[in-house]
């Protein structure tokens, strides 16, 4: 093709497609009219318009998060790009991936106070992993490349590219990602060194109460670097933990696996993490809800860390052996490297370790009491579990006790299928998060497990979902309370529940027949395999309002400021000593 | 955690001289809140369009890595060095004085000046502008001297460093 000259707004589409976008999230304005004009004029870029920008990182994340993609967002100038912001950090907490387009006024007018202006660029900042104002139509095609570069290399994170009216409407020859030069200076190490790697292995031969910490490093590393960790967990005989962002990396049903570690994980796999000799920490950051107290965290055990960020090496915990590298490379090598004689998955201490770990797990930490014909939010996601057997399911949760439920009850075999908001913990997360998922996985069962707070803070996605026939499901574990909150303010503050009672709620049911919908409410245990089976069956969105018992809490729980050592195991056990000053402040 | 001696370090930069690139380096300082006790940046490949950062800053080791690795993230810094751990390095500051006075003060400005082989680069009846070149103690000392005799302003640069011996960064 000639070397035509071809508008800012053509070159950003052409651009989107040459990077593999397929879907974009995004709501229309003044600033990205020339954009939304030439996304009217094609068909291969298929636009979904959402209610509220926060909503349309979401459902890029989800999107992004269930296929290994890059999520793609469009929002205008100004208010657009604030409300973006929340998604943003978002994908910034959690590394996913996601490249968002913000409108901007023309050029002469920045720095004007202009209408719909805001310092888009200076805002992001901070909850981006890297952002850009385009000031020139040429530089407008090499830019988004790198954008999508950045956006997806090393640890993958959130990229604003920030593009005024006027760039837009201007003219420019088109660059294609492979006439983009290489980046300047930005290649993050992914390659370990291999004495890095000859060190890890030394210690893990040499391990007799070895544990494996994995994370969502692992799962953006991708499928081929999960079924290694699988291979490698399996090959050595070690036991395996996950963070809330690893769930799936590992097979959740798998004997190896403890489930999940940190504040709600399970006893057995808190006290392998304080009780082994070595850990081998894959792809997560010793976030401070996996530690609880920083001096008492595992305290005799060396330490693996494999990161491809250097600064989420020795940030908080000092670790032993840091591993700088891709997590797929780094497991390839550690599969080529490992000599099994060196420490058989039958040897004696291992078997003792093991040993000690079963009857960690025969203490069944998450077993609860029922109640008569109240429904248990525990018991409600165990049946959906079981009835959901043998379908591929998507799970998406919003920010709650749900949430934490969800991931101690759920077992996830499969990287891709559980995206929750860990890192910043953002209610409202999951109803859009689903709606990419669904737009990704058009035949696939997707499950929002909301509580009845979380839902309404971007309930306004319901239209959206209407508008494209999304049939994913909306199952609501509704206790009348923002359940966490209630609980810390239980365990905390002598069960004076300030502010957290969910009063006015809407009527679910028909909440989702004034969208289009269908709903319905159940709230006795006998009616709830029947109400979650119409729900999974049903042909389109659903809303099922489950009525949950109100004063269920979330255990086991490591109190902030408390060790692993020191969890709660139910509401029987009561605080023996006050939680600290220390630990008061943390939250 | 165990304690860790707080340390004084001086942390050379190269980095694209795009905009926003110095709000980045001191955004990510103040968001994670670390110290900056001093800061200079200048072009110094026009051609390359690189600028040179030049911090001093303080803390425990674990946190200087952290600043480190924190930095060494920033899509525009191409390099990151630590003058204060990678060997030999040189430092200088440069700061302007002015100093009011008369009569026997002025004389002893111009004196302790001497000493500090500072230069007079302005001067009026009752006033002089001192330049001094130095390390950072050498600047406190000469400014501390010059209190009692009239001082009335000063302007510093901020501490820039390169390493000794024939190594670029």
């Amino acid at each position: 093709m000639a070397e035509e000259s071809i508008s800012g707004a053509e070159v950003v589409l052409k651009a989107l497609v040459d990077q593999g976008v397929e879907v974009i999230f995004g709501y229309p304005g003044g600033a990205v009219l020339p954009l939304y004009d030439e996304i009217f004029k094609q068909n291969r870029l298929r636009h979904i318009l959402v209610r509220h920008e926060q909503a349309a990182v979401h459902a890029a994340e989800g999107y992004a998060r269930s296929t290994g993609k890059v999520g793609c967002v469009l929002v205008t100038s100004g208010p657009g790009a604030t409300n973006a912001v929340t998604g943003l950090l978002d994908a910034m907490c959690d590394s996913v991936p996601v490249v968002c387009l913000c409108g901007q006024v023309p050029t002469h007018l920045i720095g004007n106070d202009a209408f719909q202006e805001a310092d888009t660029t200076g805002i992001t900042r901070p909850c981006t992993k890297h952002n850009y104002l385009v000031k020139d139509t040429a530089l407008l095609a090499k830019t988004l490349h790198e954008a999508f570069y950045v956006a997806r290399t090393g640890r993958p994170g959130p990229v604003v590219v920030d593009l005024p009216k006027d760039v837009l409407a201007g003219k420019s020859v088109y660059v294609a990602p492979d006439e983009v030069p290489p980046h300047k200076t930005y290649r993050p190490q992914l390659k370990a060194d291999p004495r890095s790697i000859d060190e890890a292995l030394a210690l893990m031969a040499s391990a007799k109460r070895p544990v494996f910490y994995v994370g969502g490093g692992v799962v953006n590393s991708g499928v081929e670097a999960c079924r290694m960790l699988t291979e490698f967990v399996r090959t050595t005989g070690f036991p395996c933990t996950q963070t809330l962002m690893g769930l799936g990396a590992f097979p959740g049903t798998d004997r190896q696996s403890l489930g999940m570690v940190g504040m709600h994980g399970t006893y057995e796999a808190n006290l392998a993490m304080h009780g082994c000799d070595v850990m081998i920490c894959i792809g997560a950051r010793f976030d401070d809800r996996v530690t609880g107290r920083l001096n008492a965290f595992s305290p005799g055990s060396k330490k693996i860390h494999v990161d491809v960020d250097p600064s989420s090496i020795n940030k908080s915990v000092m670790v032993d052996i840091p591993v700088v590298g891709d997590a797929a490379g780094v497991l390839a090598a550690f599969l080529q490297g490992w000599d099994a004689k060196r420490n058989p998955a039958d040897s004696p201490a291992l078997t003792e370790w093991w040993g000690q770990i079963e009857r960690w797990r025969a203490v069944d930490c998450l077993r609860y009491a029922t109640n008569g014909q109240v429904i248990k939010p525990q018991y409600a996601l165990q049946r959906l579990q079981a009835l959901t057997t043998g379908r591929e399911l998507f799970i998406t949760t919003e920010v709650g006790q749900h949430q934490m439920w969800a991931a101690q009850f759920l077992k996830f075999d499969s990287p891709y299928h559980w995206m929750t908001s860990g890192g910043l913990g953002t209610m409202g997360y999951g109803l859009p998060a689903a709606m990419g998922v669904q737009l990704a996985h058009p035949d696939a069962l997707v499950i929002d497990i909301a509580g009845e707070a979380s839902i309404q803070m971007n309930i306004q996605e319901l239209s959206t979902i209407k508008q494209y026939r999304l049939p994913l499901k909306v199952f609501i574990l509704n206790n009348m309370y923002m359940g966490m909150v209630r609980q810390w303010q239980e365990l905390l503050h002598g069960g004076r529940y300030s502010e957290t009672y969910s009063g006015s709620l809407p009527d679910f049911v028909k909440l989702a027949d004034a969208y289009g919908a269908s709903g319905a409410v159940v709230d006795k245990v006998d009616d709830l395999d029947e109400a979650i089976k119409r729900m999974v069956n049903s042909q389109g969105a659903y809303i099922l309002d489950c009525r949950v018992d109100p004063t269920e809490n979330c255990f086991p729980m490591i109190l902030s400021g408390s060790a692993h050592n020191e969890m709660l195991l139910g509401p029987g056990e009561h605080v023996e000593k006050p939680v600290s000053e220390e630990g008061m402040v943390l939250v | 955690m165990e304690k860790q001696e707080i340390r004084r370090h001086t942390v050379a930069l190269l980095v694209d001289n795009e905009a926003g690139v110095l709000g980045r380096v001191i955004g990510l300082f103040s968001g994670r809140g670390y110290n900056i006790e001093s800061l200079t940046v200048a072009e110094v490949d026009t051609a390359g369009q690189v600028s040179r950062i030049t911090i001093v800053t303080s803390g425990t080791p674990m946190v200087i890595e952290q600043i480190k690795a924190q930095l060494r993230r920033l899509v525009p810094v191409h390099k990151v060095c630590d003058l204060t751990l990678e060997g030999p390095s040189v430092s200088r500051e440069l700061a302007l004085v002015k100093v009011v006075g008369s009569g026997e003060k002025r004389v002893e400005s111009l004196r302790i000046a001497d000493i500090f082989r500072a230069r007079a680069v302005d001067s009026t009846n009752d006033s002089f502008v001192f330049e001094i070149v130095g390390s950072t103690d050498k600047l406190d000392a000469f400014i501390r001297l010059m209190q009692p005799l009239g001082l009335v302003d000063v302007s510093r640069t901020g501490v820039v460093a390169i390493a000794r011996g024939p190594k670029p960064i």
